[in-house]
């Protein structure tokens, strides 16, 4: 019986789920959040893809002209890429608020300076990339300082996902959270390195592929912005670095399932992932052939190359989601016993209330008093005293004023207005009975 | 309860989603929905002023182009990422409340998103196609009809996020209703909805009034000209917004209303409540009377005389975004869960319990006479620090010495009396939700926060004690009780059935 749950022997902590219903059945949620990470996922690759690259090409641009105006060329596409990479953020976010809100609050909540630092260093981050774009001419005379300004972006750019890897990755391990102490510690955790530098070469693997796509169309006019390098030249040196990236990731990836904590694996995570990197072969295989064949042959394979990469980006996203569920599926089934206790607790208190008895302390030598006095001890004398200002004014102004009208004092008890300026408002005391009000009035006005 | 507790102990949790919100409000009102159809106009009047052998008026065109500059620069960095930025804020400050909200309108906020991402990329044609679209005439009026729809999209964009807005504000509906179309009909949706299009519109106005005074040389034609057309445009929404901010004002409702003074600021600003009136009739004023001065001589205009009707403007847009989150209180989704996180329906049992037993993480589940001061500081957390910091922004020492005297070293029983009752007078504050032993523990530790000025770190910097009466080990236990009461129940049964 108590077999699944042999992997939670370190001390868990089982929060209740959020008690309301999913919007959308189970399975399209997951498909959205899938589908829609990946989307947004690619885009933040072109950007932190694109940043590195237009560094590289503006270090290299210091000597050849050429380089420079591709340096030039590729930031620019940086900003639309950035826009998106944003707005298509919104999804999966939302997506995975509602399916794993416990678990992905919990981990941000306990990497929270960190996770809110994200707002102001991606805002820089952008700004930095506005700044090399819109000061390009500008900074033609002074180019150190525009490399300073893309390499400070690059930076931003490449520490950035890590916050988002730290994140994702602790929300898997409620086991962890008791030993977490800020978002450093949660960094060290074995699997978060692996993890970016698989997705860092992705970024660069993408990159590549978008590079050859965007110099390789017949509306780019090419020739207004290069002198020396070609169309070719570009496109091999893009493939080049898709090969590359996707050779480092059959080293990489390996090296990610061998430091995940086993709990999530099964065998069907294990054929989607080997499934996917199956598909990147022939896709390799293709940009082999066009690095080395005819120079006019090089984009012959290219859609089929995207193609095979892309559903290779779909299996490992796909895996990715895998073992995020298997994974958390135990801890999960505690959860719901869990908040199944608690509702019905809660609904067994709530219709039977426990009746607060207030036991007034009588202090029998005030004599007739006596009850007013404690009423008033219980409920009044947080904000009057007898004779100096606390909160409200003191015991001896009711006196002064209603002296001769206890029925006065008794309706302004029962509904309160405001007098004067410079204290609050006196709230309205529904606990109290007419009874009781009888009782305060008179205790009240006994005061000399 | 069942999330780690971040916590800012200076700046306070609810002023650093303030912060975040309110300059979102800025850029998205005075920026994006107001702003691109105050663009649009201008670029339509370049062409149409221009001469008739010209496609539009090149340095009149060139200038609109560079304030549209500023526009995109700041709507796509600060303005998309502080719109972000809310969520990310709320969702570590009041986790429970923020997953409840998205289980309802996750389609409201998916539609929002559509919206949002066809706005974003809207923009940035409408933005990087301008230069391109100058070396026809049917192309630049092509642009400048793109520039309205990408007005009308803005706005509709803006009218979403204002449907739930409204539905949040309005109490009692979340139970009642749990749909979103309640957003759309409920009283208060049109009313804010006029308030904020022509405050968007005015504010994004006397924006551009001022850029135009950073993007011409003074005693220029153009600038005058400039001027002139910024000057008309401020003039014909102000008197729209005022209207707007009335209407709005009036159909908040009652309860909301009460607790309006309290909403601008801590207990010591209710009296500055009455400023507030005369803050939006200054506002708008001075708004109109550089309106007036610009439109009656553009000529004298200056930098110097736009920016404080600008910063005025803002100011005015800002505090009805602090007014209208602030009187949600003493909930955080009206009738349903109160602003310490806590649901209503649970109140009972946290009452008969304490909150402490039930809370993932704490370090006291059980309030012994050794560790009260730490129970203490975990039902201060649990219960008071989504508001309160020790002793930061509204500080709990802080507020305890507003009614008793600084200095004064406070009195236990006093605090835990008052604590108790305060809800009653206090109306934008949640009842206090556990048992009398953890008042007593909270009133324990603000007398020694007063005395020893300690601060609380929050979850982020000092992680989290499980409560083991909340850990997998608890849940195990607990399904062995299951299962050994339904053997018990079902061997009685049996007996009966033998016998």
């Amino acid at each position: 019986m108590f077999n699944i749950f042999n992997v939670l022997l370190q001390i868990t902590p089982v929060p209740r789920n959020i008690p309301l219903p999913l919007p959308l059945p189970e399975w399209l949620l997951v498909f959205l959040l899938v589908f829609s990470f990946l989307l947004h996922i690619i885009f933040v690759n072109l950007m932190i893809g694109g940043t590195v690259l237009t560094l590289w090409c503006q270090i290299k641009g210091l000597k050849d002209k050429d380089y420079h105006n591709l340096a030039h060329e590729i930031s620019r596409t940086i900003t639309v890429n950035k826009s998106l990479a944003v707005v298509l953020g919104i999804a999966p976010l939302l997506s995975i608020s509602t399916l794993y809100a416990l678990y992905f609050y919990s981990a941000t909540s306990l990497t929270g300076g960190m996770w809110i630092a994200i707002i102001p260093l991606v805002t820089v981050a952008f700004l930095l990339t506005y700044l090399n774009k819109y000061t390009w001419k500008v900074l033609d005379s002074n180019k150190p300082l525009s490399i300073a300004i893309i390499a400070a972006a690059t930076l931003l750019f490449l520490f950035i996902p890590l916050i988002f890897l730290v994140n994702v990755n602790l929300m898997l391990f409620p086991e962890k959270w008791g030993l977490i102490k800020g978002f450093f510690s949660a960094l060290l955790l074995p699997n978060v390195l692996p993890r970016y530098f698989h997705f860092l070469c992705a970024s660069m693997a993408v990159t590549g592929l978008f590079i050859f796509w965007y110099f390789g169309r017949k509306s780019y006019p090419f020739e207004e912005y290069f002198e020396r390098l070609t169309r070719y030249d570009i496109q091999k040196k893009a493939y080049s670095l898709t090969l590359a990236a996707s050779v480092a990731q059959f080293i990489i990836g390996p090296l990610v399932m061998l430091t995940l904590p086993t709990k999530g694996f099964n065998w069907s995570l294990i054929l989607i992932i080997l499934a996917g990197a199956a598909i990147a072969l022939p896709a390799m295989w293709w940009i082999w052939k066009s690095i080395t064949g005819a120079p006019e042959d090089i984009a012959k394979h290219f859609w089929k190359v995207v193609a095979a990469l892309s559903i290779t980006v779909i299996f490992m996203g796909s895996g990715r989601h895998v073992y995020r569920a298997t994974a958390l599926a135990p801890h999960q089934k505690l959860v719901e016993i869990q908040s199944a206790e608690f509702e019905r607790l809660s609904k067994e208190a709530r219709e039977h209330p426990t009746e607060e008895k207030v036991e007034l302390k009588l202090d029998t030598s005030l004599g007739n008093v006596a009850k007013g006095a404690a009423i008033f001890q219980q409920n009044c004398s947080s904000c009057h005293k007898k004779d100096e200002k606390l909160v409200g004014p003191p015991m001896t102004e009711m006196v002064s004023i209603y002296k001769n009208n206890p029925d006065g004092l008794k309706a302004w008890i029962k509904k309160p207005g405001k007098k004067r300026e410079g204290y609050p408002q006196m709230p309205t005391l529904t606990q109290l009975t007419d009874d009781d009000r009888n009782e305060l009035a008179k205790y009240i006005l006994s005061i000399k | 309860m069942n999330f780690p507790m971040f916590h800012l102990d200076w700046l306070n949790d609810r002023f650093l989603i303030a912060m975040i919100a309110i300059l979102h409000v800025f850029i998205n009102h005075g920026l994006a929905v107001g702003f691109i159809p105050y663009i649009t106009r201008l670029e339509q009047q370049g062409v149409s002023r221009s001469a008739s052998n010209q496609i539009t008026d090149l340095e009149w065109d060139a200038m609109v182009h560079k304030m549209m500059k500023v526009g995109f620069i700041i709507t796509t960095t600060l303005g998309a990422m502080t719109g972000v930025g809310i969520w990310l804020s709320v969702s570590i400050v009041s986790p429970a409340s923020i997953s409840s909200l998205i289980r309802v309108f996750y389609w409201a906020w998916f539609t929002e998103w559509l919206v949002f991402v066809t706005e974003v990329v809207l923009i940035l044609i409408y933005f990087l196609t301008w230069k391109n679209s100058n070396k026809t005439l049917k192309s630049k009026l092509l642009h400048i009809r793109f520039g309205w729809f990408l007005s009308i999209f803005s706005w509709i964009t803006m009218a979403i996020i204002v449907s739930i807005l409204s539905f949040m504000m309005d109490p009692g509906n979340w139970n009642t209703h749990h749909s979103l179309l309640n957003g759309y009909t409920n009283p208060i949706y049109l009313p804010q909805l006029c308030f904020r299009t022509p405050t968007a519109m005015l504010v994004a106005g006397v924006f551009g009034y001022l850029l135009t005074t950073i993007f011409t040389k003074k005693n220029t034609l153009i600038r005058e000209r400039a001027v002139k057309q910024s000057a008309i445009w401020v003039l014909c929404w102000a008197p729209l917004s005022l209207a707007g901010a009335i209407v709005y004002y009036r159909v908040l409702p009652q309860a909301m209303l009460d607790n309006l003074s309290t909403a601008v600021g801590t207990l010591q600003f209710a009296q500055y409540y009455e400023t507030l009136k005369y803050f939006i009739i200054g506002a708008i004023s001075t708004v109109l009377v550089i309106g007036l001065f610009g439109y009656f001589n553009p000529k004298k205009v200056r930098l110097g005389m736009v920016l404080i009707p600008c910063l005025f403007a803002f100011g005015f847009l800002g505090i009805f975004e602090r007014v209208r989150e602030f009187i949600r209180k003493p909930y955080v989704i009206a009738g349903y869960m109160y602003s310490n996180l806590l649901r209503v329906e649970d109140y009972p049992l946290y009452k008969r319990d304490g909150i402490l037993k039930y809370a993932t993480y704490n370090s006291t589940p059980v309030i012994t006479e050794t560790n009260k001061v730490e129970a203490g500081r975990n039902v201060f957390i649990l219960a008071c620090s989504r508001c309160h910091t020790t002793q930061g922004i509204n500080s709990i020492v802080g507020v305890f010495e507003n009614m008793y005297g600084a200095g004064k070293p406070f009195d236990e029983s006093s605090i835990a009396v008052f604590t108790k009752n305060m809800h009653n007078g206090r109306t934008f504050m949640p009842e206090f939700p556990g048992n009398d032993k953890e008042l007593a523990a909270l009133a324990a530790y603000i007398k020694h926060l007063q005395q020893t000025g300690d601060v609380i770190e929050g979850a982020q910097n000092e992680g989290v004690t499980i409560n083991p009466l909340q850990s997998s080990d608890a849940v195990v236990q607990l399904m062995a009780d299951q299962e050994k009461a339904a053997a018990d129940s079902a061997a009685k049964t049996n007996s009966a059935a033998s016998k």
